[in-house]
């Protein structure tokens, strides 16, 4: 980010994008601890939001309130400034680092270091200690010190810190994992990118990815930010794009612009949830159908020919649901009735028909279905009525990271999925909001989504809807290896 | 040709083997019961749907057709058939219905088998499912408890259809099913599976001696 920028948080709520007070702009990587998520931003003091599942969210006041002075150290503030935007986070050990952008007179800028042991600010041993100024740019040097993204090389522990806007490069140095300071202070700082902010790296089967974001930032819907991407064998480069330019000369593959109602994605941050599920964090410029304010925005993270790829939380709408591992579809176990046409083996050169045949819906066949509650099953998809399935938000129900909960119901019907107390599934009637009638869709890798009930009535373990045969789902626990609990959702 | 001489001659061409007399057998590697009481088939309509399949095993052919259990050579009268219960073993996942019923000179289109074993477990077993597939429709008991039921024409795919989780209680479970087929081939398959998905082999195929 160039410029400061100060937004409120808001309390908005439209459908589909995060709840409560995700307004926002350079968001840290979004971090979990005892089960809750913290996300830092720009503004004063470094503004914390909350969130008890991810989707819901709250402002927290300020990092800077709980360091004290209420404000970036003298040293930070001497060598670069006592701004506080961009800043990113990471558990080391026992202890949590917060880097942060202090800058000045562009590019005389500094990253600082809070240091804590907690995130949590109802906490008795909630504080931040200033940890000084960890890298810095004297205005001159190609390079100005904000935007830090700091990262851990799985293979080996070390940590990381990239760091760069614009004006010249985007930098790497070593951290110590102890003091969260520079490691080798006396090396030179690694040129990794060029002409780009708000770095961060992540690693992936023996390669380690450079996020940046590309374009203009803070101008709202005229902003033309952009998330794009470089990779790497070794932590220190080179990164090069999919077509082999490397980032130092401008090069990066794009990963997220701006799409639908969303303008100028920046902020790349990976937020890992075991068992294979992967979801990043970034901000939009512009939300338009929030008034064009900038938010925090969470969704799935998948993975495509050795690239991330932006995956996509479950939008509401009408949908086949299909195994990945049968290929057969789940249904309302009921007599299926043809969708019309003639029978027998037509179209050799008789006459055409032209008139086409319309969509089945309940209202049509739904007559003979029984009452009460009935079984769902899988069975080769025929375009019935049985068959569609319409996910719907489900207001003031939760979430989770990305997503409110939402309903599951026969298209054109209240009749609701929901999962039994012997872990097995079910149609209600009528859907009326009880938790084991809320599912949850996260979307994996592969692209499939896994589905969850937010509880399964007298069970504490999370289960997901697992085809345990061709025609039958049940509920299982979620095995990341298989592909008995993914679910494809398609457009009938 | 006596019944069996008949059958021995078709043995090149069936997946099926008529035995005199029933031994405990462990289901195969995989799981798979291969020891089976199967009656001669008797003629329905061969409609598939599911609301035909439920009026066709409701349907009343023979007394006790639900809970008896058979031996080799037991007839039943079902209408104006005389039909004969004969144990069936194979070396394979399924049990060709066809070729049996080909074998015996029995109509293999728009009929309606039942079937029925017995699995000695050494335990209870409690969150296990039975799997199943058939080619076409059939409807799965597990001590009297309807279980599964698959439909539609369809062909015999290895856990196809898989009940909620049961128990199997310690010592005999009877295990019957009614197999629907309306035309062409027509075979089954079954086995246990236990609560992480894997095929039980602890059991035994135990049905009585004849």
């Amino acid at each position: 980010m160039r410029r400061a920028v100060v937004v409120a948080f808001l309390a908005v709520s439209p459908l589909l994008a995060l709840e409560g007070q995700p307004a926002m702009h350079d968001p840290s990587t979004v971090v979990m601890q005892d089960g809750r998520f913290y996300v830092y931003a720009t503004g004063n003091g470094l503004p914390i939001a909350i969130s008890d599942d991810g989707w819901t969210w709250r402002r927290a006041g300020t990092l800077m309130q709980a360091l004290p002075g209420g404000k970036p150290g003298p040293d930070v503030i001497a060598r670069g400034g006592n701004n506080t935007w961009a800043p990113d986070v990471i558990k080391s050990g026992d202890k949590y680092f917060v880097y942060y952008s202090a800058p000045g007179t562009q590019p005389k800028s500094a990253i600082g270091l809070l240091i804590g042991t907690t995130l949590d600010p109802e906490s008795p041993n909630y504080k931040w200690q200033d940890g000084g100024p960890v890298v810095w740019s004297d205005g001159v040097e190609d390079s100005n010190a904000i935007d830090p993204g700091v990262f851990r090389d799985p293979t080996n522990g070390s940590l990381w810190l990239t760091y760069g806007s614009y004006f010249g490069y985007t930098r790497l140095v070593e951290l110590n994992p102890k003091t969260g300071q520079r490691l080798h202070a006396e090396r030179k700082a690694v040129d990794v990118a060029i002409n780009s902010e708000a770095s961060i790296m992540i690693f992936r089967d023996g390669w380690y990815y450079l996020l940046v974001t590309h374009g203009s930032c803070c101008a709202g819907a005229n902003s033309t930010y952009n998330i794009r991407m470089g990779r790497a064998r070794k932590v220190t480069g080179p990164f090069l794009d999919n077509l082999g330019i490397d980032m130092l000369q401008g090069g990066g593959k794009l990963f997220l612009g701006s799409s639908g109602r969303a303008i100028g994605p920046g902020h790349f941050g990976l937020l890992d949830l075991g068992d294979g599920v992967q979801k990043f964090s970034c901000h939009y410029e512009a939300d338009l159908d929030r008034g064009g304010i900038s938010v925090l925005e969470i969704r799935p993270l998948l993975w495509r020919d050795g690239w991330p790829e932006a995956g996509d939380n479950l939008a509401a709408g009408t949908y086949q649901i299909e195994s990945a591992r049968t290929g057969t579809t789940l249904e309302l176990a009921v007599q299926g009735a043809p969708v019309g046409g003639p029978r027998g083996r037509g179209g050799r050169g008789g006459p055409v028909a032209v008139a086409p045949i319309p969509p089945q819906d309940a209202a049509q066949v739904s007559s003979g279905w029984p009452a009460g509650s009935i079984d769902v099953r899988l069975s080769p998809y025929m375009l019935q009525a049985q068959q569609k399935w319409t996910v719907t938000p489900v207001a003031n129900a939760g979430g989770y990271p990305g997503s409110s909960f939402a309903k599951i119901t026969i298209a054109g019907t209240d009749r609701a999925l929901a999962a039994t107390q012997d872990g097995e599934l079910i149609t209600v009637p009528a859907f009326t909001g009880a938790p084991e009638q809320l599912w949850r869709a996260d979307q994996l890798a592969d692209g499939t989504y896994r589905l969850m009930p937010k509880s399964v009535p007298g069970s504490a373990v999370p289960l997901a809807l697992s085809a345990i045969g061709s025609s039958t789902p049940t509920l299982a626990r979620f095995r990341a290896d298989s592909d008995r609990q993914r679910w494809r959702f398609k457009t009938p | 040709m006596t019944l069996r001489g008949l059958l021995v001659t078709s043995l090149a061409i069936l997946s099926v083997f008529v035995r005199p007399v029933a031994t405990a057998k462990a289901p195969d590697a995989d799981g798979f019961l291969q020891q089976w009481m199967i009656l001669e088939p008797i003629r329905v309509a061969g409609q598939l749907t599911d609301g035909a399949v439920q009026t066709l095993v409701k349907t009343t052919y023979f007394p006790d057709q639900l809970t008896v259990m058979p031996r080799n050579g037991d007839t039943v009268k079902a209408g104006d058939a005389d039909l004969v219960w004969h144990l069936v073993e194979t070396d394979r996942y399924n049990v060709n219905l066809y070729h049996f019923a080909y074998g015996l000179k029995k109509p293999t289109s728009n009929v309606l088998f039942w079937i029925v074993t017995v699995v000695d477990a050494p335990r209870e077993m409690s969150g296990v499912r039975l799997a199943v597939g058939s080619n076409a429709a059939s409807v799965w008991w597990v001590n009297g408890a309807e279980v599964i039921g698959i439909y539609n024409d369809r062909q015999t795919v290895i856990d196809d259809g898989v009940s909620k989780r049961l128990a199997l209680k310690k010592g005999a479970n009877v295990i019957r099913a009614a197999v629907v087929n309306a035309g062409g081939a027509t075979d089954f398959c079954a086995r246990f599976l236990d609560a992480e998905d894997r095929p039980i082999r602890g059991i035994a195929v135990s049905l009585p001696p004849s």
